[in-house]
């Protein structure tokens, strides 16, 4: 299966390499192209398998620019951020304090509909990229953060989301890499994402940004979907869908290993 | 060598979890206890989430107290009637037990509870523990003949209604206590993830009067089904028991187990029971440290809507 998709992927990609070029050669330079500048992407797999032995992946995105202005792109007025989003979920941050001599979280807030897991790389800074371009949701410091219910403290709102993207980066399932996003040739692109050893599985999506001069021009998407393989998956696919069963063999396991080892012993 | 806990969803050093297991069960073989106070901790120490190492310490009961409860069954020493009325407050107590530790969770105060209860607990069962076997010892240096109360003496606890007949116990008591008992160690198993005979022996001895050969056998029959309702409705209501590290540390534990009864036959009971009691009282200190120790982060993260 993953074989003839990731042939097929080679080939878009080869594509791209000998369709991008020509087209945007024929543009003299400096002229103001008609066409609006396009954004194509690819990645090198669709699919990742998580096995046993996982300690994370690299994830390479190779992209293209279509009606790219020769100059523009000469001087660096183009900037693309590629990020790799996770399963969105809530997530809840929990603040402790003293409560008589005893650490005890007594503050929490949810915020809704987070990715568990989000890797970003670009050309050079979020910052500098997105300066003139207010209120995008892109990069681990701009992306949404909206809690649940009734918030009463703005303080408190601004310390939780600096506490949730501080932690979630440590953890390494945030990541950043501002110069991830390379051109290998004036028009071609390659992006590389690092996925943590602890990524989440479901469904990822690889998004790819175009800006030239900090406007968001092109964005383009593409669906990545991360499977863990093997034994590991099953006994989690178990414990959550046949909870029972699961339950049962794991005291089935304690009744044979505990009698097993008394009468073996026994023997002896 | 790493393995991948699938429910912890973390790797571990398999050795170390192997070496935690054969350390415990050696423990456990030795001092005659289940060891589900000692596992549950020592995996939190190790990064277990505590939902985790409470729901697969309570697995690693079942094995631990299987081979026990068989022997005394084979024996005769084990009051079956008595078990089951015990059984009967357990198995309300486990229920209880988990509904309390999922709201606990869901308000995020569960580690906190389970450290908590563990210094409490730990700590009164380690002190008394300590001061008995110190004044045994004590008593022994000088001959003295040891002078236990009685057993048979009537308390308030034989004047309570719904009498019983246990023949095999050669006891006529209420059921209330009984129940009450179970109910209160099955709470602990489903929260802390312990088998409780360390809190229930002592009970059946000194607040009950059972006759002490019939307890451990008893206590055992009443744990292994405690135990195994627990994992059961811990997998089913918080998907919380990982058969992987479970199997890792009943696998090392039975064995070491085996190692440990032999050494305990050699060591006389008093000496046993006071180093038992170090054991526990150090147990409840490093978990005490750690609720009174300013933490790296005062933030966490958890995944959900909790």
């Amino acid at each position: 299966m993953p074989l003839p998709a990731t042939l097929r992927r080679l080939a878009f990609l080869a594509a791209l390499v000998f369709v991008g070029q020509p087209a945007a050669a024929q543009v003299p330079f400096g002229e103001a192209t008609t066409a609006k500048e396009g954004l194509e992407i690819g990645t090198s797999t669709s699919e990742i398998a998580i096995a046993s032995d996982f300690r994370g992946a690299d994830l390479t995105i190779f992209g293209a620019l279509t009606n790219a202005d020769e100059l523009l792109l000469a001087i660096g007025q183009y900037d693309v951020v590629v990020t790799l989003e996770g399963p969105l979920d809530y997530a809840t941050v929990r603040k402790k304090s003293r409560v008589l001599g005893i650490w005890v979280n007594t503050e929490s807030m949810t915020f809704e509909q987070v990715p568990a897991s989000y890797s970003v790389a670009a050309t050079r800074q979020i910052d500098d990229i997105l300066s003139s371009e207010g209120g995008l949701p892109i990069g681990t410091e701009h992306m949404r953060l909206s809690p649940t219910g009734y918030v009463g403290n703005a303080g408190n709102l601004t310390e939780f989301r600096e506490a949730y993207r501080r932690l979630k980066l440590a953890g390494g399932l945030y990541q950043h890499d501002f110069g991830g996003v390379r051109f290998v040739s004036s028009s071609l692109f390659r992006a590389s994402l690092r996925l943590p050893a602890n990524v989440p599985d479901g469904v990822h999506m690889v998004r790819a940004y175009l800006f030239k001069s900090g406007t968001l021009l092109a964005e383009r998407e593409l669906p990545l979907r991360v499977n863990k393989t093997g034994i590991e998956q099953q006994i989690t696919d178990a414990a959550h869908n046949q909870p029972i069963a699961y339950g049962i063999l794991c005291v089935l396991i304690a009744l044979v290993t505990g009698w097993g080892a008394s009468l073996m012993f026994r023997k002896k | 060598m790493t393995v991948y806990l699938p429910i912890a969803e973390l790797s571990v050093n398999i050795f170390i979890i192997l070496g935690m297991g054969a350390a415990v069960g050696f423990l456990s073989g030795m001092f005659g206890v289940g060891g589900g106070f000692l596992i549950t901790p020592l995996l939190i120490f190790y990064n277990i989430p505590p939902v985790v190492a409470v729901a697969t310490g309570a697995n690693q009961v079942v094995a631990s107290s299987i081979s026990g409860a068989i022997t005394h069954f084979r024996r005769g020493t084990l009051d079956i009637k008595l078990g089951t009325v015990l059984l009967v407050g357990g198995l309300l107590g486990a229920t209880a037990g988990i509904w309390v530790f999922s709201w606990l969770r869901s308000i995020g105060q569960l580690d906190l509870f389970i450290a908590i209860l563990y210094v409490l607990l730990l700590g009164t069962v380690g002190t008394l523990m300590l001061n008995e076997s110190v004044r045994a010892l004590r008593r022994a240096s000088r001959n003295e003949p040891t002078t236990l109360k009685r057993p048979g003496h009537h308390t308030w606890v034989h004047r309570l209604p719904f009498k019983m007949r246990f023949k095999k116990s050669k006891i006529y008591l209420s059921a209330i206590p009984i129940v009450a008992l179970g109910f209160c160690i099955g709470v602990l198993t489903s929260v802390m993830g312990v088998g409780g005979g360390f809190i229930m022996v002592p009970a059946m001895i000194y607040l009950l009067r059972i006759p002490t050969n019939v307890v451990v056998g008893t206590s055992l029959f009443q744990i292994i089904f405690v135990t195994a309702y627990t994992t059961m409705v811990q997998a089913a209501t918080n998907y919380s028991v990982d058969i992987v590290l479970a199997t890792i540390l009943m696998v090392a534990g039975v064995i070491g187990a085996q190692y440990g009864v032999r050494v305990g036959q050699k060591l006389r009971g008093e000496q046993l029971r006071a180093l038992l009691a170090l054991l526990v009282l150090a147990v409840a200190l490093r978990l005490a440290v750690t609720l009174v120790v300013t933490p790296a982060d005062l933030y966490s993260v958890t995944i959900g809507s909790f």
